[in-house]
């Protein structure tokens, strides 16, 4: 049986509303289901508010029944309404969602940040802290990179948490099933965030439910620490090709000084090798082949500050192809920081639209079904084929110099 | 009523309800049916062209992403085509909370096999206040 305080008590029998008693009752069906001995508190949220019906409404039934945040969640982005509207047609019944959801969410006391990496910017956890994170990226980045605790949490199991300030004590909250139990060893370079991208998925396709700890062969080892961006792509594809919500890398993050501390005493499960070949090959799995280019999507996840910066450089003022649509989604700091030291107006005048507050996977850019567009993130190529559009994949580099032609040759 | 035999079980999603069985022996993702008629759309499923609406489901564990399998069930909740209540072996953490919000009656860890105890067609009532399940076999 589940220990509950005397103030998780009160909140699962209603007198603290109905709204209340719902969030708790679900964790409590969590807990049980995985025999948590009792709940622990949340320090920090975040909800991946998908704008699909099923989501939108277990957070009116919360807050119509008197819920409110007692851990206001952040949020994953929605789309720009006002931004994006005008160039693309979307159905009234489409809008009428997203408005709803909008407000549902402000009702419940969300923090309206629309951004999928919070672990960069708006809600970043520290070593150690107990939060509830859903969003497939965001996940492994707060356990892995940052070393705070959070289970694999679903838009409505983190809303709960946002809500009751607490979550079951079990899986990844837990030490013995935060060390690694399967062996990866990368014997190519990574050159640059696109690569960890590669790695990311290629890792995701093999790990099943183990913990991987990620070493790098000597002959690779030698470039500088990855940067946030680089260990974003990595987390990013490994949990969309896979779902790996805990993972090491071998002298970067926290809990893996050395492969030994890693593993922990565990015995290894399963060992892998990655090589240049293998990252080619992911690249043919999930592209589709060249042609002519009609969208160039990137910000999948969003894009920061940095990445910004890079594209203004690449592009040293040339402008995209007649015809070709290039959009970046970015984080509500970098879309900030982008207008005030001038790269927003750079990218604006080479044809590059920078937008706040959108997901990839949202009806706004349903008119591309069918046409051949481009990203640099696997991730938007996998989930847009659901949506019927085709995406060629590759670096950010090609990505801007195919930009300028219009064409994948 | 006397074929009728009960079985100890532990409740995760409450609720009281009874009904024919319908028995999946491989996981199922909802978003793969037909919410208009209840029907399992999933092309490599043994059940395929079945319909789960109104019925007791036996189902070993869910698959697919969180949002598309509380979409799912959702859509099926609003034609009102969702199964009446589930018998789960394996509980993963989105079918859990997913049938939460729809607020279909689960119970898992039945004390008997629930394959060897449950056919299709029985009669199975979910008693979630008592974990207790009963099986009245079809006659």
């Amino acid at each position: 049986m589940m220990f509950l305080s005397n103030e998780e008590k009160q909140m699962l029998d209603g007198s603290m509303g109905e709204g209340v008693r719902k969030a708790m009752d679900m964790l409590v069906a969590l807990g049980k289901a995985f025999d948590a001995e009792k709940m622990i508190k949340v320090s920090r949220t975040h909800v991946a508010l998908s704008g699909q019906e099923g989501d939108t409404y277990w957070c009116e039934l919360l807050v119509n029944g008197g819920a409110h945040c007692l851990v206001p969640p952040t949020t994953n982005p929605n789309w720009d309404v006002e931004t994006l509207n005008p160039i693309y047609t979307v159905s009234s019944e489409k809008l009428f969602l997203a408005a709803r959801t909008e407000d549902v969410y402000r009702r419940i006391g969300a923090i309206m940040t629309h951004c999928c990496t919070p672990e960069l910017a708006g809600n970043v956890p520290t070593f150690g802290e107990h939060v509830a994170f859903s969003e497939s990226s965001a996940t492994p980045y707060v356990n892995s990179i940052l070393g705070a605790r959070s289970n694999r949490e679903s838009s409505v199991s983190a809303l709960a948490s946002a809500v009751t300030g607490r979550t079951p004590y079990y899986g990844l909250h837990l030490d013995k099933n935060r060390k690694g139990n399967m062996v990866v060893t990368v014997e190519t370079d990574l050159r640059n965030a696109y690569d960890w991208g590669l790695l990311g998925w290629f890792v995701g396709m093999h790990t099943g439910n183990l913990v991987p700890v990620v070493q790098f062969s000597k002959k690779a080892y030698h470039w500088v620490r990855p940067t946030p961006e680089e260990l974003l792509y990595f987390t990013t594809e490994s949990s969309t090709s896979g779902a790996v919500p805990m993972f090491h890398l071998v002298g970067i993050t926290p809990e893996a000084s050395t492969l030994e501390t890693a593993l922990g005493g565990n015995k290894i499960q399963k060992e892998l090798t990655v090589t240049r070949e293998d990252l080619d090959e992911v690249q043919r799995l999930v592209s589709d082949p060249a042609g002519k280019i009609h969208l160039v999507l990137l910000g999948c996840p969003h894009y920061t500050y940095n990445q910004l910066k890079e594209v203004a450089a690449l592009l040293k003022g040339r402008k995209i192809a007649e015809g070709v649509h290039f959009w970046i989604l970015t984080s509500f700091d970098a879309i900030e920081l982008a207008k005030r030291s001038g790269h927003f107006d750079l990218l604006k005048a080479s044809g590059v639209g920078v937008v706040p507050d959108t997901c990839m996977d949202q009806p706004c850019f349903d008119g591309f079904q069918g046409k051949l567009n481009l990203t640099d993130s696997a991730k938007c190529a996998h989930y847009q084929k659901r949506r019927g559009l085709p995406f060629v994949l590759r670096s950010l580099s090609e990505c801007i110099e195919i930009a300028v032609k219009g064409e994948v040759k | 009523m006397n074929s009728a035999k009960t079985f100890k079980c532990r409740t995760l999603v409450g609720g009281y309800t009874e009904g024919e069985a319908i028995v999946s022996r491989e996981a199922i993702c909802f978003y793969l049916c037909d919410p208009a008629t209840g029907e399992l759309l999933d092309k490599n499923h043994h059940l395929r062209g079945e319909s789960l609406a109104k019925k007791v489901l036996v189902l070993p564990s869910g698959k697919g992403s969180s949002v598309v399998q509380l979409d799912g069930l959702f859509q099926m909740k609003e034609k009102n085509n969702l199964p009446l209540g589930m018998i789960v072996i394996d509980a993963e953490p989105v079918l859990v909370s997913s049938v939460y919000v729809v607020e279909t009656p689960m119970v898992d860890r039945v004390e008997e096999d629930p394959y060897s105890i449950i056919k299709d067609g029985d009669w199975v009532v979910i008693d979630g206040e008592k974990e207790l399940i009963t099986v009245t076999k079809r006659s």
